[in-house]
């Protein structure tokens, strides 16, 4: 009998699915090793089928996104309870992902920014989602839209993790053959390299022996040179502070990395290491200058932390008062 | 509600004590530290220090776990520019310090709860000043509680 394995998605942009599609013919060989028992972004099976089978009896779940509403938790440990391994698959169910900076803002304020205050929102009756809802004498429920978001390992326990935004189709495909012949690695591990993205990176060769930036440039605003270290053109490369396994994509792309692979092992929290790395490069030693040099980085959280701010020691913005929860 | 760890008045609320985190480094502030000790300069008694070696040895990784483990403050101290024992980790502090300041203030940080100064070796009495200047801008700042990832209320039923 072929192992059972399941695709879920939770707060997520579909990307990760893609991954999967990218497979391309590799899909095939997937197919034919394993039983593809869930995965509502291709295949009609329900909830309810999910709950008729047996504990246990998925091989492996791969669940992408992070988690937002009581729908999303509530799927996570069902599936928990179903395989026998979950994988979180992507950098949002390993680490918050881009959703996760929706914890920047409380509940109410995007709310608000969604359903009235956008510039193309047109809505005159103010009409927000209700969890319950009466129509017609009939009663509806929408899944809970929480405070935080929160990764997968924060709701259920994980078995590995597959970093990316999104996954390449190599590392999914390595995994699959991993757990096919049952060579698994420790339970918590990353299922990528670990090292940091400069040590494979392709212009590794050109990046200086010591860096100096004196101006932080963004992307559109400079002729990116294709043979040259990006960070030694004043482009903020995180490739320094993340971990590798990405085939380098952006680089080649002659876009410098964001950080989607997230941390090495050797690393506690993404956003403030990267932080940490980028800083310290500033060509400067003159306070004024340092602080002139670095207003050039408008939006720290979001450019350290756009891939981990739900993993990080300080989850998102802080409440004010002390009763806000 | 602020942490009751302060004295008690007869009929008052307790006096919030902050704690605050303060990394010094080996070759100036801590020694300043020292001095203050054995000058017997008194200064308040809610800084909990961590000597390092260097201040450039201060990871923000120490930063944000500091506030994520209760922490109601933090300072780092360091040697002067130019003084630095390994020539140039002060400014690398100096650099790190200014961007993650500003990342704090996004994450809802207050500013006064985050502070990198230099003090020398000699400079006992300013080492004074600075911890009681700051122990009570976080005094009147209250306790710092990180978001929580609390689960939600139950939202009320609407119509």
């Amino acid at each position: 009998m072929k192992p059972k394995v399941a695709f879920y998605w939770c707060a997520s942009c579909g990307g990760c699915e893609e991954a999967v599609v990218d497979l391309a013919e590799k899909v095939l060989d997937v197919v034919a090793a394993v039983d593809i028992v869930f995965w509502p972004v291709a295949m009609d099976f329900k909830r309810a089928d999910v709950e008729a089978m047996p504990d246990g009896s998925i091989a492996a779940a791969f669940i992408n996104g992070a988690i937002r509403t009581s729908e999303q938790e509530e799927m996570a440990k069902l599936l928990r309870r179903k395989a026998q391994l979950v994988i979180a698959f992507g950098a949002c169910a390993q680490t918050g992902g881009v959703p996760g900076l929706a914890n920047l803002y409380d509940r109410e304020s995007l709310l608000k920014a969604v359903y009235s205050e956008s510039p193309s929102t047109v809505n005159p009756e103010g009409t927000l989602p209700a969890q319950h809802y009466g129509t017609n004498g009939e009663a509806l429920e929408l899944p809970a839209f929480w405070e935080r978001v929160r990764t997968l390992g924060q709701v259920i326990p994980v078995d590995y993790s597959i970093p990316g935004c999104p996954p390449t189709p190599k590392l999914l495909a390595d995994a699959v053959a991993a757990l096919l012949t049952g060579r698994l690695p420790e339970p918590g591990t990353v299922l990528a390299p670990d090292k940091a993205l400069c040590e494979e990176c392709p212009r590794r060769e050109t990046k200086p022996e010591k860096l100096a930036i004196r101006q932080f440039r963004r992307p559109h605003e400079v002729l990116i040179e294709t043979d040259k270290c990006l960070l030694a053109q004043g482009l903020l490369c995180l490739g320094p502070a993340t971990r590798a396994g990405c085939e380098a994509r952006c680089i080649e792309g002659n876009m410098p990395c964001t950080g989607c692979f997230g941390a090495t092992s050797r690393v506690r929290d993404f956003g403030a290491k990267a932080l940490s790395s980028i800083a310290s490069l500033t060509g400067s030693n003159d306070e004024a200058e340092i602080i002139q040099i670095l207003e050039n980085i408008p939006d720290p959280a979001g450019t350290f932390y756009r891939y981990s701010l739900p993993a990080a020691p300080l989850p998102g913005k802080r409440l004010n008062g002390a009763s806000a929860r | 509600m602020p942490e009751a760890s302060g004295p008690v008045g007869q009929d008052q609320a307790p006096v919030f004590e902050p704690k605050i985190v303060a990394f010094f480094c080996n070759w100036c502030t801590y020694l300043a530290a020292d001095l203050a000790g054995t000058s017997r300069l008194r200064y308040a008694p809610n800084i909990r220090v961590v000597r390092v070696m260097c201040s450039g040895r201060v990871d923000p990784q120490f930063v944000l776990e500091a506030f994520a483990q209760g922490a109601d403050g933090v300072l780092i101290g360091g040697c002067h520019p130019n003084d630095c024992h390994y020539q140039e980790g002060n400014y690398k502090a100096l650099r790190r310090y200014h961007l993650l300041r500003r990342m704090l203030e996004q994450m809802g940080v207050e500013p006064e709860r985050f502070r990198l100064e230099w003090i020398s070796a000699s400079e006992g009495e300013r080492l004074r000043h600075v911890v009681n200047e700051m122990v009570e801008q976080v005094r009147a700042l209250g306790p710092f509680r990180k978001c929580e990832q609390t689960e939600p209320v139950e939202e009320a039923a609407v119509r």
